[in-house]
Formats: C-alpha cells, structure tokens, sequence
C-alpha cells in the first residue's frame, strides 16, 4: 500500500528499503503480537473452564444419584485425574490436531459439531454486519450533512431521540417484534427455521437493527464533526461537486473516525447471533452452546467459546487493518 | 456556569421520575400482587380484554399482573450485577493506576483484551463455570461488565494524576493507595455515576437476556426475561404476554439511559441551552467613502458594500468596500474579530452557511460573484487561490498530497493525471519543497508544518490563479519558517505577477510584503494607506497608530524596546454603540465619536481614513 505501481527510476532504487522500513511492517507486527496474545488468554481460559467449576465437575455432570463409579469414569473422559500440566499439554497438543474432544450428549467430535453449525453463525454476523454498515454510513453521513446545513430540521432534531430508543432495543425483544409484525401478522416472511435468504432476513434484522442505530449516530457525529474540520473548508475551495466532496473528502474520514470507535460495536454482533439463534430457532453454535450448558456439556461450551473468541478476534484484526488502510496515521501512531 | 444551571434538564427529571416508579414496583409488587400474578384461571392463551389488561398464559394467569411482580426479581439481579461490575471495575482500575509501571502496562492489555470480545460472551463463559442459575448469571454479569468500569477509572484517574494537587500531595509523601482515595476518587465520581447508569440499563437488558436464554431463573420463578421467552411461544395467541415483559425491559433501560443523558448534559456546559441573544437589526448608515481607485487596468477582485450577518441579525462586517488590482499585493490587518477572515471568505465564497451577506458589487476577475447562480465553479477554482492559515488541518489526513494537489487541475482544468502530476511535482519544486516526487506519495502528517505550509501555497498557484487569498499563512508556523514563506509569496507575486491579498494580525508581515494596506476594525475599514507611507509612520487613524506601537517590528526607535500594548479590546458584535466603534479605547476621542460613525475619507494621495478627529485636522491644513 506504500508502494505504488507507478514507479519512478528513484522509487525503483529504494524499493526494498521502503518495503522493510513501510510503517505496516510495526503496525502488523504489533497488531499480530495482540493476536498471539488473546489466542493463549483463549486457550488457557477455556482450558480452565472445567477446572474452574465449584465442587466436583464430575458429579455435577452425572447428578447426585449417580454411583461413584461414573463418576470415576466422566472424570477420566474430561481428563481430571492427570496433574494439571499434563491436562493442559494434551489440551494443546489436541488443539493443534484440531481436536477440540467429544460431545458428552452426542458422543460427536466438538469439532465436527462446530464445522457443521459455525457457518450458520458466521453468516448470520455477516448479513447483520451488512446490514448495519449499509444503514449506518450513508444515513449518518445524510443526517449528519442535513444538520449542519439546517435542512428537514424536525427530522434531524428527533432523529437523535429515536436513534437512543431503538438503540436500547436487545436482540431478543427486537426478534419478538419482528417475528410478530413480519411472520405472524403480514405472512411475508417463514417465521422460524426454514432455509435460503429469506430465513436469514428476520434474524439478521433483530441483530441489526440496535448496533445501527447506536453506529447511525456515531457517523451522524463524525460527519459534523469532519465537516467543520478545515480541510473541508480547503476542498469547498476547490468547488467540487457536492457528491465528489462527500465521497472523496468526508466519507473516508467518517468511516476511520467511526470504525475507531465503533469497533466494539461490530464485535458485539456476535454476541447478537447468540441470543438471536435462540430466538428463531436456527442450528448455529450460539444455539448450541446455551444448550450445552444447559447440559454441562463442557468439551462442547470449550469448543465453541474458543471458536466465538477466534471469530472475535479476527473483526477486531479486520477493523484494525481497514483502519491502517483507510488512515495511514494509524500505522506509525501519528494519531491516538 | 455552574451557578447558570441549578435546573435539572427535562431528561434527567424523566428518568429519575420513571426510576422511582419501577423501583417502587420492585419493591411493592411482590408483596401486593404476587397472589393475582400466580393465580390460574380456566382462559388459556387469551388475548388482552379488561379483565387481563395483557391476556393470560399458557395456564391461565394474568400476564400483566406477573409482569408487575417480576420486576423485583430482575430489577435486584440488576442491581446486584451493577455493583459488582462497578465495585470491581473501580477497584482493579484504581489499582493498576496506583501500582508501578509494569503492572499498569499489564493491566491496560488486559482491559483492552477483555474488551475486544463481547460481554454477552464473556457472560456465557461465567454462567458455564459457575452452572446456570440467579446468582452465577448475576456474577457472570457484572464480571463481564467490569472491565469497561476498569478503564473509564484507569483513565480519568491519570488524567487526574496529572494535576496539581496529586503531584503536591504526593511530594508530601502521602502514601500511593490515599492518593487514589483521597484525591482520585472523588474527581472521577461523575463520570462513573454516568457509566453506573448505562451499565444497569445494559445490565437489565442482558440479565432478561440470559434469563430468556433459560439460563437464569429456573421454574416456577420468573423474570420479565422468562416470562418474555414463553411469550414468543405463545406469541400467535396472545401477542400481550410477550408485549409486557418486552415493555417493561424496554422502560427500564429507557429510564437508565434517560438519567445517564441527563447525566451527561447536567455536568456538561456544551450543549444545554444557549445563552439568549438580543435580536435587533443594526441600522448602520453605508459607509460613503469608497477607496477603490478609479481608472486603469481591471481590479482582479472588487468587493462593493459587503455586509455579513449572524443569524440573528447581528452585523459583523458593515457594507466594506475593497479593490485589489492585477499584480498587487494588498494586506488586511486587524485584531481577531475585525472582521478581516470573514471579508476574505466571502471574497471566496465561503462563508459559513449560517451567516448572510450582502453586497452591491463581489467580482473576482470579471466573475459576479454577487449572484450565487452565475459563479461558475470551475472558473472560482482556477481563478482563485486560497492558502489558508494552519497547514497541519488544511490537508486532508486521509489523502496523499499529490491527489490533494493535483485535484483542482483533474476536475476543473480536465488534465490527464500524468500532466497534472508533472506540473504539480515542479510547482512543489519552484516552493522550494525538498524532494517533490516523494512529497507527492506521501501524506500530510509526513510532512513538517513548514514545508506544509509551501505545498499548500503549491496547490492554491498549481492553476495559476489571477488572484491568491492568503489567510494569515504565517501565524501557525515556527518563527523561523514565518519570513521564508513570506518570501516565497512575493516571489510568486514577482514571477508571476499574482495579485496577493493577506490577511494578518501582524502590522509587521502586512508592511514587510504588501504594496497597500486596510486596516480594520470592528467591521469596518477604518483606515486604507500605500505600504510606504506605513513604513514611514505616516498613518492617520488613532488606531493603526496604536498597532504600530504594539508591534516588536514597527515600534519606533523613539519607543525604545517598550512596546505599547492597546490598552482595552476589540468591542464584540453585540456591544458595539451607535458611534466610532473605537471610541472607547481612542485617546483622541471626542463627543461625536460616540454619536456618528465616521465615514472612510479619501485623500488626494489615494489613501483614506475614517476618523472625526483626523478628517477634521485635515481640513484645517488643506
Ligand atoms: S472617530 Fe473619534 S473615536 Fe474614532 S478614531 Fe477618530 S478620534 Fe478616535
């Protein structure tokens, strides 16, 4: 990205230099020691979910009327009975075979279990995610470009009010309405199961709707904000047309000032998906891993925690290399 | 300011209203209603009617009325994940802050780690550990929310830290552990007491969603989040069973964030509502006096009787008039809020949205700026070069400098990116900016402030305009790189024959480089005179007297090394009074001064003032 194709005799001579010495070579080696960071947190905090248990896993496991002897057997299968660094180094040494053990109720590998419901979660997040980015930037940009110019003053004064309420709507009551008004009511769309988009629509929605509201007015903020920064008073100068000016000189920074802060709001999707598979009943592993507790089976709750975790941390690297890309002050921490 | 607003803002005083009220059902429901909220009736699955205002469920009991029970239970879960996350939160963060560097590094990843994954998740770790119930989801939620109370006091109380009386106080010796209860604390309680209300609202909001997830309360108690689970399954029929639980949910998370804002705005000053200003139209009479000289080539910019607005009718620039002709370097002068800015803005045509202006005559180069509709775009941009005053935000961050550069010559001018890029690299060569081809590939905040500074007097020459506005092009600059871009603007006046207007604060950059000088004052131009007789000291009005003795560059020998500073400052648009807008700060003031605005006076030499006492003396010599 600090290289351009177009190359001039002395570009050409200090390539490799520019190369080695480009301020994405720090950035991706710190982000990737970030990574490496949260990937050990992970394994040791979802290793430890079993160990961490009050009382005797076990026993919880197989209930109180069990016989000491399954007892005896459910903590050899979770592994209990070897000193602790020995469980961890078979944890490990099965993490990287990709064998994240054995379902208790089904007997199925965790990982075969995953590799058929992450997908479904993975989508989800994704439609949701496209759906709030969709929303989010270009009606933020609009209000927040309306405003400032005094244009449809009613609208852009309650919009502020609106964006709190929907804002504070969870996934599950959001669902509920959705389900209601959609499914049951207006007979547009299969209420719960089914497959194909249409079946995708409803809970990516319910996901949706709360993190693009909170992120339209963050970008609504951003775009006032950037819009009386002086450089946009320098590119009115230049007497651009309306929309090169919007797409050219605010957007692109509308976009850096809000995925700096609204990182965090993109990663909370996943958690949305969680609740959301629940509510419209969608075999993902956010539906899954409340059953798994539900039944104690840890192997299953480790798996997919870790694998929720992972899919965490690569937005968050995602964000992070859009951020790099789109605003090259964050590569050499020109800007906080 | 604190003094202004003793009043609550209307937010506030809702969500305190509204969180009495669902505290007082908390509390009373229970004990009042629970026999009706448990009492089973033969109408299963009923939708709304007068006897159960939400229907009934799936065994006859009234819904509304369960609702109203269950409050306690999720409002006391709440609550208590609050505290927790707040306790803890405040006190980890507190700790890192107080401990030695290493640990505070430590402690800092850790927060952002744990921030980096969604708290629902965080949550569900916890509620796996400790095995579904009230009391582990309680516990799983304030675990999961305190990493966000950790920052927020990791970071006030270093900024805190920095102040003052932290630093005296531990100079004294006070022990570190008192300084973060003594000192710390209390200056960082506000923001927590804000964060404290947006986590119960999220607390609510995650507390019924574990408990909607049947990871919470376990039958035949129930929350509004159990209760909202078994009204999605029963939503065909009675549509009310999920409606009350979801209302309430909602309700209560409106109420929190309601006290939050109000929080917020209650101990922000920005924001609340604006102090009042009087609205009365100024009835200044025009000023007569017009300086523009007559006869000779074309002006490359003529402004006639400009007038700019606020919003509310105050005049900020009172009907100015103003030439620059071909080749010509003029200068404004004047202190901040003479109105200089401004007069150059509209002369490019881009005063803020919100103030109106006027003018008889706004022409640069044979384009009627006057008419908004007949100013061609592209012609502006070529005609017209602007530098504006502070390189370091005049840039845009997110653009190379070279697509900065050569957009102008790429829309307007219609150039292929290769020929626009050639004239721009010797453009940024001929500003003296080292290594051009380099600059062109890099962005704004890789370059210095002063070499900033030339690019962008590069980018207002790169269409060869007729006529550059320079808008106080130093003040942001190093001292030592001041008088180098000084120079460079006279040189492309000299190459080039570009006519300059700048605009300064400092008399000494106006008569170092221009060949006619205005000076303002509170909207007006108050004296106007060849950059000759400035050197000279020959000025008339009182105040560009006054300027001159206050600057280190033109105080007189006769002064020695003491400057004069202008005793007083420059009236504000809603205090200025009928008369000389000077008057009050005038030593050479007298009873007219305050009555009649004095009108700029052409003299034979070409220069004009606009002063009673001056135009008097005049005509007693002549
Ligand atoms: S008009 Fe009067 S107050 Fe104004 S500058 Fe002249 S002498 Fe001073």
């Amino acid at each position: 990205m600090a290289t351009t194709a177009a190359g001039a005799p002395a570009v050409r001579r200090g390539l490799a230099r520019r190369v080695a010495g480009s301020p994405w070579a720090g950035y991706l080696a710190r982000r990737l020691g970030g990574v490496v960071a949260v990937l050990a947190f992970l394994i040791v905090v979802t290793f430890m979910i079993v160990r961490w248990v009050p009382g005797d896993p076990a026993r919880q496991i197989v209930g109180l009327t069990a016989g000491e002897e399954q007892v005896r057997q459910v903590r050899e299968r979770l592994g209990l009975t070897e000193p602790l660094w020995r469980q961890f180094g078979t944890y490990l040494r099965g993490l990287a075979h990709g064998d994240l053990g054995t379902s208790f109720t089904t007997g199925q590998p965790v990982s075969s279990m995953l590799s058929q419901r992450l997908p479904l979660t993975v989508e989800l997040a994704m439609s949701a995610l496209v759906i709030v980015l969709v929303v989010a930037i270009p009606l933020g940009t609009a209000v927040g470009v309306a405003q400032q110019r005094g244009r449809a003053r009613v609208a852009t004064s309650s919009f502020g009010v609106g964006a709190s309420v929907i804002g504070a709507m969870p996934e599950y009551i959001a669902g509920t309405v959705l389900v209601y008004v959609f499914a049951l009511t207006l007979r547009w769309l299969p209420v719960q199961g089914g497959s194909g988009p249409t079946a995708m629509i409803l809970p990516a929605l319910s996901i949706a709707i709360a993190p693009a509201a909170v992120l339209t007015r963050l970008v609504r903020n951003e775009t006032a904000a950037v819009l009386s920064q002086d450089y946009i008073t320098m590119a009115m100068s230049k007497r651009l047309s309306n929309t090169r000016l919007l797409l050219r000189h605010v957007v692109p920074n509308v976009v850096t000032s809000t995925l700096t802060l609204g990182g965090l709001i993109l990663v909370a999707l996943l958690g949305g998906t969680v609740v959301a598979e629940n509510v419209f009943n969608m075999p993902g592993a956010g539906a899954e891993i409340v059953h798994a507790i539900v039944r104690r089976d840890y192997p299953e709750v480790q798996g997919i925690i870790l694998v929720l975790g992972l899919v965490a941390v690569l937005i968050n690297l995602i964000v992070d290399v859009t951020l790099g890309l789109l605003d090259p002050r964050v590569l050499t921490g020109a800007r906080s | 300011m604190r003094g202004v607003r003793t009043r609550l803002p209307a937010m506030l005083l809702v969500g305190l209203v509204l969180a009495a009220v669902i505290v007082l059902v908390a509390v009373a429901g229970p004990i009042l209603w629970q026999a009706r909220a448990d009492a089973l009736t033969g109408d299963i699955r009923q939708g709304p009617s007068g006897a159960h205002w939400l229907g009934t469920d799936a065994l006859g009991r009234d819904v509304f009325w369960r609702t109203v029970v269950a409050t306690r239970s999720t409002i006391e879960m709440a609550v208590a994940a609050t505290a927790i996350a707040a306790a803890l939160g405040t006190f980890l963060g507190a700790m890192i802050v107080s401990a030695g560097p290493a640990v505070r590094t430590l402690g800092d990843r850790v927060i952002d780690l744990l921030l980096s994954f969604p708290p629902i998740i965080i949550a569900l770790t916890f509620t796996a550990i400790l095995s579904p119930g009230r009391a582990s989801v309680v516990g799983a939620i304030g675990l999961a929310f305190c990493p966000q109370f950790a920052r927020l006091t990791n970071r006030l109380a270093l900024s805190v830290q920095e102040r003052d009386y932290v630093t005296v106080a531990r100079l004294l010796g006070v022990g570190r552990f008192r300084v973060v209860t003594r000192h710390v604390v209390p200056n960082i309680a506000p923001p927590l007491l804000v964060l404290t209300s947006v986590g119960f609202a999220t607390s609510v909001v995650t507390v019924s969603g574990l408990s909607f997830l049947g990871l919470s309360v376990q039958p035949p108690s129930y929350d509004w989040g159990s209760l909202l689970a078994s009204g999605l399954r029963n939503l065909y029929d009675n549509p009310g069973e999920a409606f009350g639980p979801a209302a309430a949910i909602l309700v209560t998370g409106l109420a929190a964030g309601l006290v939050g804002d109000g929080l917020v705005r209650h101990m922000d000053p920005r924001g609340t509502s604006r102090p009042h200003r009087a609205v009365r139209r100024s009835a200044d009479p025009p000023t007569a006096g017009d300086a523009s000289r007559a006869g000779g080539a074309a002006p490359v910019a003529s402004v006639r009787d400009l007038s700019i607005r606020r919003p509310d009718g105050r005049e900020l620039v009172h009907g100015i008039s103003l030439t620059v002709d071909a080749g010509e370097i003029v200068g404004i002068v004047g202190e901040s809020g003479s109105g200089k800015s401004l007069t150059a803005l509209a002369l490019a045509r881009l005063l803020p949205r919100e103030l109106e202006w006027s003018a008889a005559h706004l022409n640069v180069n044979g384009v009627d700026l006057a008419d908004p509709a007949k100013a061609p775009p592209a012609r502006l941009a070529t005609e017209l070069g602007i530098v504006f005053q502070d390189p370091s935000s005049s840039f845009n961050p997110a653009l190379r400098i070279g697509t900065q550069l050569t957009e102008v010559l790429r829309v307007h001018a219609k150039m292929s990116r290769r020929q626009a890029h050639a004239l721009a690299v010797s453009r940024l060569a001929e500003t003296r900016v080292s290594s051009p081809e380099l600059r062109m590939r890099q962005y704004p905040h890789e370059l210095s402030g002063g070499m900033r500074q030339r690019a962008m007097i590069a980018a207002a020459m790169l269409p060869e305009p007729k006529l550059i506005i320079a808008d106080e092009p130093t003040t942001a600059l190093d001292v030592t790189v001041q008088a180098d871009v000084l120079r460079l603007l006279k040189q492309i006046n000299t190459t080039h024959g570009t006519a300059i207007l700048l605009i300064s604060h400092d008399i000494g950059v106006v008569s170092s480089l221009c060949d006619r000088i205005c000076v303002m004052y509170a909207g007006r131009v108050v004296e106007e005179l060849s950059v000759e007789d400035l050197r000279r000291r020959d000025v008339r009005h009182p105040y560009t007297r006054a300027l001159l003795a206050a600057s280190p560059d033109t105080a007189s020998e006769r002064d020695g090394a003491r400057l004069v500073p202008l005793p007083g400052r420059a009236p504000a648009a809603e205090d200025q009074g009928p008369g000389c807008s000077f008057a009050p700060r005038c030593p050479l003031a007298v009873p007219v001064c305050t009555e009649i605005v004095p009108p700029l006076v052409a003299e034979p030499s070409g220069n004009a003032v606009a002063c009673h006492v001056e135009t008097a003396a005049a005509e007693v010599r002549s």
